[in-house]
């Protein structure tokens, strides 16, 4: 399954927007395709918020912070990038230019380099969440409490980056990129490349979700999902065990916000903020908690749905997005997936009442 | 807010000019009596004069009409002033105003002889300074009697009088006048040049010595009103938090929507001011605020009860799913609110809620800020009484200490769910009720203050109202005490620091119920 699924995105969905011909019907759209490119970025996001919600059991509603703070990264780059082809030609970001700035912050300097600004985009997240991590493990902040501090830290976040003086481009954000390692952007080829690097970076994360699923460690992680006091008494440290997965989840985020980035081509303070951050979190209410594929069709699903609602019916799609919260909560704990797996149980169910002989047949 | 504000302003502008007018009415019938004996020759010169081309002559004229004049010759400067050019009625208009003002130092209304006092002050006609003092001496109110007096010595200091500027400058030093901070700082700059002469160099030592005394009160007002602002800024979050903090300590769950619940209260008190403005008499519509009161806790207590019935009552030891689906109900409501009222919708202010109390040199409490400080206290008094001194109040509290225990004794724990939280919710509606005072009714209200009031929340701990009303205290105050040195911003991310740091020591908030689970 996997395979399929990764074959159909990675060759099958390229393949039909190169080669037919553009009023085929076959032909997928650079613009369904960048699209495409988004939703799989959040997908990645997702399934890190999956590994400590659904697997762990801790509601982190502050993924948005290290989304950003990934995304940022990559953006400075990018701004770095435009050099002097900016509206006031001054090798500076235009933003810096209005805010009277005359010297690079020292931040800034190392990002002109590429790998510098991929390398901070998942590490400055990964040690931000060690460090927010440690002290909320540390003194055993869980559940309502852990909740409502990480969607402080989300609020707080979104208050420092609207600031001019931090020199992030205030409330206006990172834009106008040009080129990335020297290809422009705006070209389809560019955006091509950059869905076909997402879709493996989604099949790397999703193999490695697994293979932490699948570990020792993600057994305890399970168990304190169902019981902390006795994983606890059986010997082991949660405290560490859930600092490791949330500094992965965050490594995923920031992951996520690096790709989001070139492919959108803004980054605002509006996308780590609170709201934004709870959304993240209704992907995998949708999708299916603790099933990975479902964070994956959760955040596809989910933003399909915004973007097409929001065209035509902008009004609404808070109405949507609150019903999906609520609905999910109350009727479908277990999202899409949950779904998925009532029908198949009732399918066997009814195989199994039919003669064994038909029942082998039909499977 | 405004209009009532004005309209108010603009009756007390008609009282005033009607009191002229019938002084000036009386004051002509004996003015003829008089026979235009005393004033008139040279006054009657000088109101031709200020008609004159020539600057010397105009502006002598001016000086004598202030001086000499009153507000009885109004109606002949205002008929001159009606068909005059430009430079012409710049030249008078002094005038009229100092004569309004004089005239306006005896109205009945105290903010109308504060106002009239510290505009002849600031005009600088050292004219002024007899009526004043007049003023002063008969004046009952205390402040309005500081501002006569600091308006004379104002007067006083910049006059050429050597003597008399020392002495308003000690005088006005003892008073800790804000208002004289400049003028005195000029002086200063006068003493400390060259070509100083021995006078001004005497004035600049008194001048200086008086602004040391007025900037070392201004530190004390200013920590003053630092701490009053913190303390309305507790008193916010406290009113928020309440209700949130008895349901979180009830049911395990904090209500996302809790914020939307006072949206509700505020548009409940909007609602009731629109009713009170078709259907009731202009008379009442300041009553429409107390009448709003019961409004807001009745609307938002039963959407509260319909919350609960539909959504959390399913939820039931799952807090954290709660949270989110509260959260999907508060998206819910703002943009309904936003869909049906609009983006803005104005309240206005009881009168009785406006302006402020004085009660230092420089310290100025607004009475709407005084209001919700004192709202929330009696709260706090009123949920205490209701949760130790009922038989409600004795099984919320059983219920909170032990949901499995209470019921084994026959307490309705799910009764006592869904009252409380409807209660809980009410109070969340007064706290929109209040809130209409010092900001608009939006949809997005409710969101203002929030992420604070769960800090407040989860920093205070279950089962105690006092960690509630602490962390309250601390946050807004640390908020306030933050904001002159860091910044609002800055601020609020050293709070979120603090809050964790402190969370270290204690995980469950201030006061954790103690006991032998071993889940906190």
């Amino acid at each position: 399954m996997f395979w399929i699924v990764g074959f159909v995105l990675l060759f099958v969905l390229p393949i039909l927007n190169v080669l037919p011909a553009d009023d085929s019907w076959l032909h997928v759209s650079d613009f369904a395709l960048n699209r495409f490119g988004k939703f799989l970025a959040f997908a990645i996001l997702a399934l890190g918020l999956d590994l400590i919600w659904g697997y762990a059991g801790i509601l982190s509603l502050g993924q948005g912070v290290f989304f950003g703070i990934g995304a940022y990264c990559m953006g400075m780059h990018l701004m770095l990038t435009i050099g002097s082809q900016s509206v006031y030609g001054s090798a500076l970001p235009d933003f810096m230019v209005w805010n009277q700035v005359t010297e690079l912050p020292f931040f800034w300097k190392p990002l002109y380099s590429f790998s510098a600004a991929v390398l901070a985009g998942l590490l400055a997240p990964a040690c931000f969440a060690l460090i927010f991590g440690f002290l909320a493990f540390r003194s055993r902040i869980r559940g309502v409490y852990f909740a409502i501090i990480t969607q402080a830290l989300a609020l707080m976040a979104w208050l420092v980056f609207n600031r001019n003086e931090t020199n992030l481009g205030g409330t206006n954000g990172l834009t106008d990129f040009k080129t990335l390692l020297g290809f422009r952007l705006s070209a389809p080829g560019t955006q091509l490349a950059l869905y076909v690097i997402t879709v493996l970076c989604l099949g790397g994360a999703y193999a490695t979700c697994r293979w932490i699923i699948a570990s020792r460690a993600g057994r305890v992680l399970i168990a304190i999902r169902d019981s902390e006091q006795r994983v606890l008494f059986s010997g082991y440290s949660p405290a560490t065990y859930k600092l490791f997965v949330f500094v992965v989840s965050a490594v995923l985020a920031g992951l996520a916000g690096i790709l989001y980035v070139p492919q959108v081509g803004i980054i605002t303070p509006a996308q780590m903020g609170v709201l934004p951050s709870l959304e993240m979190v209704v992907w995998v209410a949708v999708g299916g908690r603790a099933t990975l594929v479902g964070a994956i069709v959760g955040a596809v699903g989910v933003n399909l749905g915004r973007s097409i609602l929001t065209n035509s019916f902008p009004e609404l799609w808070p109405f949507f997005l609150g019903g999906l919260f609520v609905v999910v909560v109350l009727l479908f704990p277990d999202g899409i997936m949950g779904i998925a797996r009532q029908i198949r149980v009732k399918l066997a169910e009814r195989a199994v009442r039919l003669p064994k002989t038909q029942a082998v047949e039909e499977e | 807010m405004d209009e009532s504000h004005h309209r108010m302003k603009s009756l007390i502008g008609i009282g005033v000019i009607a009191a002229c007018l019938w002084w000036c009415a009386t004051g002509s019938v004996a003015a003829e009596a008089q026979a235009n004996m005393s004033p008139s020759p040279q006054l009657e010169q000088a109101l031709v004069d200020v008609s004159s081309e020539q600057e010397g002559t105009r502006e002598q004229a001016v000086r004598l009409l202030i001086e000499q004049g009153d507000a009885s010759l109004l109606p002949r400067l205002e008929e001159l002033r009606a068909n005059a050019d430009r430079s012409l009625r710049m030249a008078i208009k002094p005038v009229i105003d100092t004569w309004r003002n004089r005239a306006n130092l005896v109205s009945p209304d105290a903010d109308t002889r504060r106002t009239a006092a510290t505009d002849l002050g600031m005009y600088g006609r050292p004219a002024a300074i007899p009526w004043l003092q007049a003023a002063a001496a008969k004046e009952s109110h205390r402040w309005v009697r500081y501002a006569m007096e600091e308006s004379a010595l104002l007067l006083q200091l910049a006059s050429d009088n050597p003597a008399g500027q020392e002495q308003a400058a000690a005088k006005l030093g003892d008073m800790r006048s804000q208002n004289a901070a400049p003028a005195l700082q000029a002086l200063v700059q006068a003493g400390g040049g060259e070509s100083a002469t021995g006078e001004q160099k005497a004035l600049a030592h008194g001048a200086a010595a008086a602004i040391e005394r007025i900037e070392s009160w201004n530190v004390w007002s200013s920590t003053i009103e630092t701490l009053f602002r913190g303390i309305s800024l507790s008193s916010i979050l406290l009113i928020m938090s309440l209700g949130l903090a008895i349901v979180f300590g009830l049911m395990g769950v904090i209500n996302m929507a809790h914020g939307e619940l006072m949206m509700i209260g505020a548009y409940a008190t909007f609602v009731v001011q629109e009713c009170f403005k078709l259907y009731f008499p202009e008379s009442w519509f300041d009553s429409y605020y107390l009448a709003a009161l019961p409004a807001a806790f009745l609307a938002a207590a039963l959407f509260g009860l319909i919350l609960e019935a539909t959504v959390i009552r399913f939820l039931y030891g799952r807090p954290l799913e709660t949270m989110l689906a509260t959260w999907g109900v508060s998206l819910i409501l703002i943009q309904a609110a936003r869909m049906y009222f609009g983006d803005l919708t104005a309240i206005t202010a009881p009168s009785w809620l406006n302006g402020g109390a004085q009660v230092l040199v420089g310290v100025f409490l607004p009475f709407n800020r005084l209001f919700i400080i004192g709202l929330s206290i009696l709260s706090v008094i009123g949920i205490y009484a209701l949760l130790f001194r009922s038989s409600i109040g004795l099984r919320v509290r059983a219920v909170t200490q032990n949901r499995s225990m209470s019921a084994c004794l026959g307490i309705p724990t799910r009764k006592v769910d869904a009252y409380t939280f409807a209660f809980g919710s009410g109070l969340a509606g007064i706290a929109g009720w209040a809130l209409t005072l010092v900001g608009n009714v939006e949809p997005g209200l409710g969101q203002n203050y929030i992420v604070d009031s769960f800090m407040v929340v989860v920093t205070g701990g279950v089962g105690k109202l006092a960690g509630t009303i602490i962390a309250s205290l601390g946050i807004g105050g640390l908020n306030k005490l933050m904001e002159p040195s860091l910044g609002a911003v800055y601020g609020k991310v050293l709070i979120l620091v603090l809050v964790i740091l402190f969370l270290q020591r204690r995980p469950s908030g201030l006061f954790a119920v103690k006991g032998r689970h071993a889940e906190g």
